[in-house]
């Protein structure tokens, strides 16, 4: 809980993409698979006595079939106890030798990660719990119910979010039948629906070796890290990769939807599926999109949404890429009684910008910012561990950090103006707004 | 001019070997700048911050939120760059840049490579004196001020309460304004308000700028004293004026309606901070009780209120030890299902009453010092994270050398010290609480006689 409230220039967004400058050498990447048929990627980082790990499984919501909400349950009710010992005994082993351990899950993607200190006690005591939670997580009843209850009321206050509403409207409609449609924290109906059972037979099928990627960075050598990694693994179950997720579909025609709220603000989203992890145009659409709306508030959206007008303090445009095709989403909020201005530069922008492309200027400057800020991306072992995670569950080159720089130089005006005009379908997009009276 | 160069400590023994790679060097320039570098080579990358003595709490009432407005100022323009050339140059460089407004600091910060420190000092010493404030600029960035308080406050009906809740929990200290200011305020603001508060405060001799990285801090001193040094310090710069909160005899209570789906429990007691505080252990003491109370999973209020009683379906404690004035212990809660703000409120009183009658543990404590020492050498992976401290610190008053007796003074708690804070603050008399009353979502049933009255402003 923050005691201070503290105010932004810019607000920040996730950047979902990574760059590379050649001045320096990008993490030495070493890949092996372990004895259990999990594939393991690792950086030796000996500057802090600290190991950072994530081991992710493919037990995202796309998993979820008709039980939206099965995938994040399943995740969130790690936290609850294991190998019968209840959540505060399990979080009390952690937090006594100052381990951080985490979990969460989103559309591809369950899974742990756990911070600790190198000394050997600690560590050990750190990786025994993390072992018994990917072991036997507890899924008690008493444990599922009230969580239960807990994800009902979170989804009851996501309602007097308008920007929640419009995620839900926008992914629904941006969606249709695919998997991506539902949001990773179900609906009141399927919430009510899960059982324990279920959560348990999720977690047996897709919490598997075979079915899982490891990421490893810190002061520990190759080694030690791979005895570490057979400490995890031992006991957990070979299994089954899963299948991979049905294709999207591009939408057919364009749609609006307005959703009244009781807010001073109106928010609109807009966009359409985008991109996908190891699409061929990803690179070019990453450089592409950063001087439409990618860049802060050097780009043409900041500009004549809020340089020029006043009219929004937020205002974005990026591709966020999934195993499948991700969102292309331009955002920004405004008062309500401007919100059909701001609607009408949105659009404009996006079709100034694909049918005329980027200027020479424009590229040379994205270009600039791309490739100067690459030792940025990878100056903490944080973000190293980011990459790694990464790499290893989209199965990327593991020569990704190495090659981007180069790709990003190599891309040319032309090739980034047909590939905008042929991947962004500025006549084909969901528009969501919620706010105000309908 | 003055240099020193003090080791930041770490106080566990196995991580002693850290302690030599870790140097903070101080300096100060003839016209009164302070710059604080933390040598950090792990990256080829460096963090520039510039930090300003001034933030909301320096306003008073009819230009609250002057100092956030003129923050978003700073990018429009000087003699020298044109609007938005600051941010294009940055960006040009491979930079990433931002700034922040809080209570006690307006403070500019951008992350680039290494060698490219001098752009950023270039345009930094630039703006420190040569802002040109437009009003035709001005009026366009107020609305963006204003829709940035929308989103941020106005709907969201819990920022909404935590901002009425500072606003009867202090009389006269000026942390009861919100640093986004009064909507109101923002809308009478005229740029000549910027313009005093840009005079008065914007001057080396009111500055300290913070530089992490892969940098040699004395070749960042040289290029700080060719870039700031030329600067003419301001001469009447005076501290602002300490409108000290009387003591507070007796609890206060609101209620804020508004259209919601949840009531929320916000209560908060009045607690001194490092700066003011006449003991300091009482407030490393006040540290360990929020972490005994909510520092992790295993801490009292989830184990006990959300998992165990079930009671609450969230909770919180949190306590701010750096800041320039006294502050507010805070704990919150949103009811479970079936449960009602006062079980909710009954439910964290019983907790504080069972700090004041019973010693912590040993475990609990153990817990609490296993991740102060661990988080300490968490944090040095982020350098971001570093400056950020030093700034803090030194911007408060606390001076940056006061972050080496963290650890060792968190290590030094007893539990009769925690019982002992808990007994002398957490009382009823010095307790504020906020009440988020939700009021129908539906327009047209908030009309209703039965909806009660209208929350909105």
């Amino acid at each position: 809980m923050d005691a201070i409230k503290m105010m932004t220039r810019i607000s920040l967004f996730l950047s979902v993409c990574f760059v590379i400058l050649p001045v320096q050498a990008a993490p030495d990447i070493q890949h092996w698979t372990s004895k259990q048929g999990t594939q393991v990627f690792y950086v030796h980082a000996p500057g802090l006595p600290i190991v950072d790990l994530q081991i992710t499984f493919d037990a995202g919501s796309a998993r979820d079939g008709n039980l939206s909400g099965l995938s994040s349950m399943t995740s969130h009710m790690l936290g609850m106890g294991a190998a019968g010992l209840d959540a505060t005994k399990i979080a009390q082993r952690f937090e006594g030798v100052g381990a951080e351990f985490g979990h969460s899950a989103d559309r591809d993607r369950a899974w742990l990660k756990l911070r600790s200190l190198t000394q050997q006690k600690w560590l050990d005591q750190a990786t025994d719990t993390l072992a018994m939670v990917m072991e036997k997580p507890n899924f008690t009843q008493s444990d599922f119910t009230r969580e239960q209850k807990r994800y009902l009321i979170s989804l009851k206050r996501e309602k007097q979010s308008p920007s929640k509403i419009a995620a839900r409207a926008f992914y629904k409609a941006a969606y249709g039948d695919h998997p991506y449609a539902q949001m990773p924290n179900g609906t009141e109906k399927t919430i009510k629906a899960l059982t324990a059972a279920d959560l348990k037979k999720f977690f047996a099928k897709y919490y598997v070796a075979s079915n899982a990627t490891i990421a490893i960075v810190g002061d520990i050598d190759r080694k030690a890290a791979n005895k570490l990694i057979d400490k995890l693994m031992k006991n957990i179950p070979a299994g089954k990769p899963a299948k991979p997720l049905p294709k999207v579909v591009d939408l057919k025609k364009a749609q609006t939807i307005r959703i009244s709220h009781p807010s001073t603000q109106t928010h609109v989203y807009m966009g359409h599926p985008g991109n996908y992890r190891g699409d061929p145009d990803y690179f070019v659409m990453y450089l592409g999109n950063h001087a439409l709306g990618g860049s802060g508030l050097v780009s043409r959206l900041s500009d004549e949404v809020r340089e020029k007008r006043g009219l929004s303090y937020s205002v974005y445009s990026y591709f966020s890429p999934l195993a499948r095709k991700g969102l292309f989403q331009v955002g920004m909020q405004t008062k309500n009684d401007q919100v059909d201005l701001g609607v009408k530069v949105l659009r404009q922008t996006i079709k100034d910008y694909v049918d005329t492309g980027m200027t020479e200027k424009e590229l040379t400057a994205s270009r600039k910012n791309i490739t100067g800020g690459f030792p940025l991306r990878i100056d903490s072992n944080k973000k190293i561990l980011g990459y790694l995670a990464m790499i290893g569950f989209y199965k990327l080159p593991l020569t990704y950090l190495d090659d981007f720089n180069k790709t990003i130089e190599a891309i040319s005006l032309k090739q980034i103006h047909e590939t905008m005009r042929r991947r962004v379908h500025s006549d084909r997009m969901v528009t969501v707004i919620v706010g105000g009276e309908k | 001019m003055q240099r020193m160069n003090v080791a930041m400590l770490v106080c566990a023994g196995f991580l002693a070997s850290l302690v030599a790679e870790a140097g903070v060097s101080e300096y100060q320039l003839d016209n009164g700048l302070k710059l604080i570098v933390q040598e950090d080579h792990r990256a080829p990358v460096v963090i520039s911050q510039v930090w300003y003595k001034v933030g909301s709490s320096y306003e008073t009432n009819g230009i609250t939120g002057v100092s956030h407005v003129l923050e978003h100022m700073m990018f429009k323009g000087t003699k020298k760059f044109a609007p938005g050339e600051f941010s294009r140059i940055i960006a040009a460089n491979g930079g990433r840049e931002n700034a922040f407004t809080g209570r006690d600091y307006t403070a500019y910060f951008q992350r680039l490579e290494k060698s490219r420190l001098k752009v950023s000092f270039e345009m930094e010493a630039d703006r420190m004196r040569g802002l040109q404030l437009s009003d035709k600029e001005f009026q366009k960035e107020v609305k963006v001020v204003m829709e940035e308080r929308r989103l941020r406050t106005e709907d969201k009906p819990e920022a909404y309460t935590y901002e009425q809740f500072n606003g009867v929990a202090s009389i006269t200290s000026p942390y009861r304004t919100p640093v986004i200011g009064w909507m109101n305020d923002l809308k009478s603001m005229k740029v000549e308000d910027l313009a005093v508060w840009y005079k008065q405060w914007y001057a080396p001799n009111n500055a300290t700028v913070v530089v992490a990285g892969d940098v040699k801090a004395d070749e960042v001193y040289q290029l700080a004293k060719q870039y700031f040094g030329p600067l003419k310090p301001s001469k009447n710069l005076s501290p602002p004026k300490p409108q000290t909160e009387p003591e507070q005899k007796g609890q206060r209570r609101i209620k804020v309606k508004m259209p919601a789906q949840l009531p929320y429990l916000l209560m908060g007691y009045a607690v001194p901070s490092l700066k003011v505080a006449k003991d300091d252990w009482e407030v490393y003491a006040l540290e360990v009780l929020a972490g005994v109370l909510d520092g992790g999973t295993s801490t009292r209020l989830s184990t006990r209120l959300v998992r165990e009683q079930g009671i609450l379906t969230s909770t919180g404690a949190g306590y701010s030890l750096s800041s320039r004035l006294a502050g507010r212990f805070l704990l919150e809660g949103v009811p479970a299902q079936g449960h009602t703000i006062k079980q909710a409120e009954a439910a964290l009183l019983k907790e504080i009453k069972e700090l004041q009658t019973s010693m912590v543990s040993k475990g609990e404590l153990d817990r609490i010092k296993a991740q102060v020492v661990a988080s300490n050498v968490y944090e040095r992976d982020s350098i971001f994270y570093q400056a950020m401290q030093l700034g803090t610190y030194e911007t408060v008053g606390l001076g940056w050398k006061r972050l080496d007796d963290y650890v060792a003074k968190i290590q030094a708690v007893t539990p009769e010290q925690v019982q002992q804070v808990a007994k002398k603050y957490l009382i009823e008399d010095k307790l504020t609480v906020a009440e988020l009353v939700p009021m129908p979502m539906d327009k047209k049933a908030a009309r209703k006689p039965s909806g009660g009255a209208h929350g909105r402003h």
